[in-house]
């Protein structure tokens, strides 16, 4: 006998969205039979600035793209503009931003695993999470004068360079977060009621990611790599990336990837800095981008950000297009959902992690 | 060559030949990166990316006057995302789109806002 259909409105104000997306989750009893996303609430129009603002002030632009990850947008932006016009960035500003982006890393899976820990009701591992997190945050600070948007990267390099004590320094809290880490993800991989939230729950196979196209932490979950930091942007293939997999592809694989992929960061960043030479770290940028198309790719905390310039040899360009892993990972978000049960939704949307504000561009 | 300089290789296509080429990408075994309009003096183009093992393959094509061009998401489920992105934003249509907001996938203060105006006839 079929059960009760009911259409239950999911956001986009939630205790469990940090961020506006709307769901209308349809249910028969306790079953989630179809979802339906629906976005723009918050809709930006970041990328029709382009037309008005001068290409190089856009980097600025484009970095508020998202508050998480906002050091990669404007690499990705920045190297596309860099790319179009043949500039050739200093070897020591492409380690900045490598070393950067992987800060940014470890920030933005610090504060999922924080929020994750808040939709289970975990308070004081949310709160620990986050404690660790600022000290991510307070490097930002002290090396770039920003904690959330860093203006760090502008067309042709760095804006500063980060002096050898600044750099020890970095490595130093990273050691010491290190051991701190050990302990708090512990709860994250071995605690029973965790386990229980998340293993087994929201399964996505091989194939499903493959068909549906999802990209990062998500697609790492499933066995899948399309972990762009493997082609040749910033300094990966020299410091030996290896991208992380799990194969279960459920919630706890995703949770179990970004759990080590922290780990991972900060070996990457100590090596790094290890092997960071001196230099210059930017280039004086003179002309305008001329006619012409550039495509970059870079992997964000939530997987891989598309962009695209289009120049016609004046300060404004035709077009910045920026596809953020978000844009990417809603058609899986819809997939999931299909047949669970309504207790698991909130699971299933924390795993995937859906960043509205980079969605909302 | 590297892999990022294979990635700036755009291919221009027909729009009406874009569904069979999309087709054979899908059977292949690849995915659609993102699909983009860009506007400009009464003209739109779209670009379509799509990738398998990091090898990127791009297609871009001309929409037609009436703005009306095929979708692909019969090969690619999740390029319902960006047609419907594209329809709300630069007032494209698609026809045999699997999941149609039908204008409503964005929430906008306005309609069609990155639309410009299509000359007729305009090359």
């Amino acid at each position: 006998m079929m059960g009760k259909r009911t259409i239950i409105p999911f956001g986009p104000q939630h205790p469990a969205l940090p961020e506006p997306i709307h769901l209308d989750l349809e249910l028969e009893d306790e079953k989630v039979i179809r979802a339906i996303p629906s976005i723009g609430y918050v809709h930006r129009g970041l990328e029709k600035l382009v037309e008005h603002n001068d290409y190089q002030l856009m980097c600025f632009v484009m970095e508020r793209v998202c508050g998480i990850c906002s050091f990669g947008h404007s690499w990705g932006y920045a190297a596309a503009v860099e790319g179009l016009m043949d500039i050739k960035v200093p070897e020591r500003a492409e380690h900045l931003r490598t070393i950067f982006h992987e800060l940014s890393r470890i920030h933005s899976h610090l504060l999922w695993l924080g929020l994750l820990a808040d939709a289970m009701g975990f308070e004081s591992l949310f709160m620990n999470c986050w404690r660790l997190r600022e000290a991510i945050l307070d490097i930002f600070e002290k090396s770039t004068g920003g904690r959330v948007i860093l203006s760090f990267t502008r067309i042709g390099g760095q804006f500063k360079d980060i002096s050898k004590e600044s750099l020890a320094e970095i490595v130093a809290i990273l050691e010491n977060m290190r051991k701190e880490l050990s302990v708090i993800t512990n709860v994250f991989l071995e605690d029973a009621s965790v386990k229980n939230r998340m293993c087994g729950v929201g399964k996505l196979s091989k194939e499903d990611i493959m068909k549906l196209g999802a990209t990062g932490p998500t697609a790492r979950g499933s066995g899948v790599n399309n972990d762009v930091r493997c082609l040749d942007l910033g300094k990966y293939k020299e410091l030996g990336f290896k991208p992380i997999l799990e194969t279960d592809g459920d919630c706890y694989a995703r949770c179990k990837v970004r759990v080590r992929e922290v780990f991972q960061s900060i070996d990457l960043i100590i090596k790094d800095i290890e092997n960071i030479p001196e230099g210059p770290v930017n280039i004086p940028v003179k002309g305008m981008p001329p006619v012409g198309e550039f495509i970059v790719r870079i992997e964000q905390p939530r997987g891989e950000a598309f962009y695209y310039v289009k120049g016609n040899g004046t300060k404004y360009l035709d077009r910045a297009r920026v596809r953020t892993p978000t844009n990417a990972n809603i058609p899986i978000l819809v997939k999931v959902l299909q047949g669970c049960d309504l207790n698991d939704v909130t699971m299933m949307v924390m795993t995937i992690d859906p960043c509205i504000s980079c969605t909302e561009r | 060559m590297t892999e990022s300089q294979k990635a700036q290789e755009i291919t221009e296509t027909s729009y009406s030949d874009l569904p069979a080429k999309a087709k054979e990408l899908a059977d292949n075994g690849y995915r659609v990166v993102q699909i983009c309009a860009t506007s400009k003096d009464g003209k739109t183009e779209i670009l379509y990316s799509f990738d398998k093992d990091f090898q990127m393959i791009n297609y871009k094509v001309y929409v037609p006057d009436d703005m009306t061009v095929p979708s692909i998401s019969g090969s690619f489920w999740p390029a319902f995302i960006f047609e419907n992105e594209m329809h709300d934003l630069f007032g494209i249509e698609f026809t045999d789109l699997v999941l149609d907001y039908k204008g409503n996938f964005f929430k906008l203060s306005s309609k069609t806002p990155w639309k410009t105006e299509v000359k007729k006839g305009v090359e």
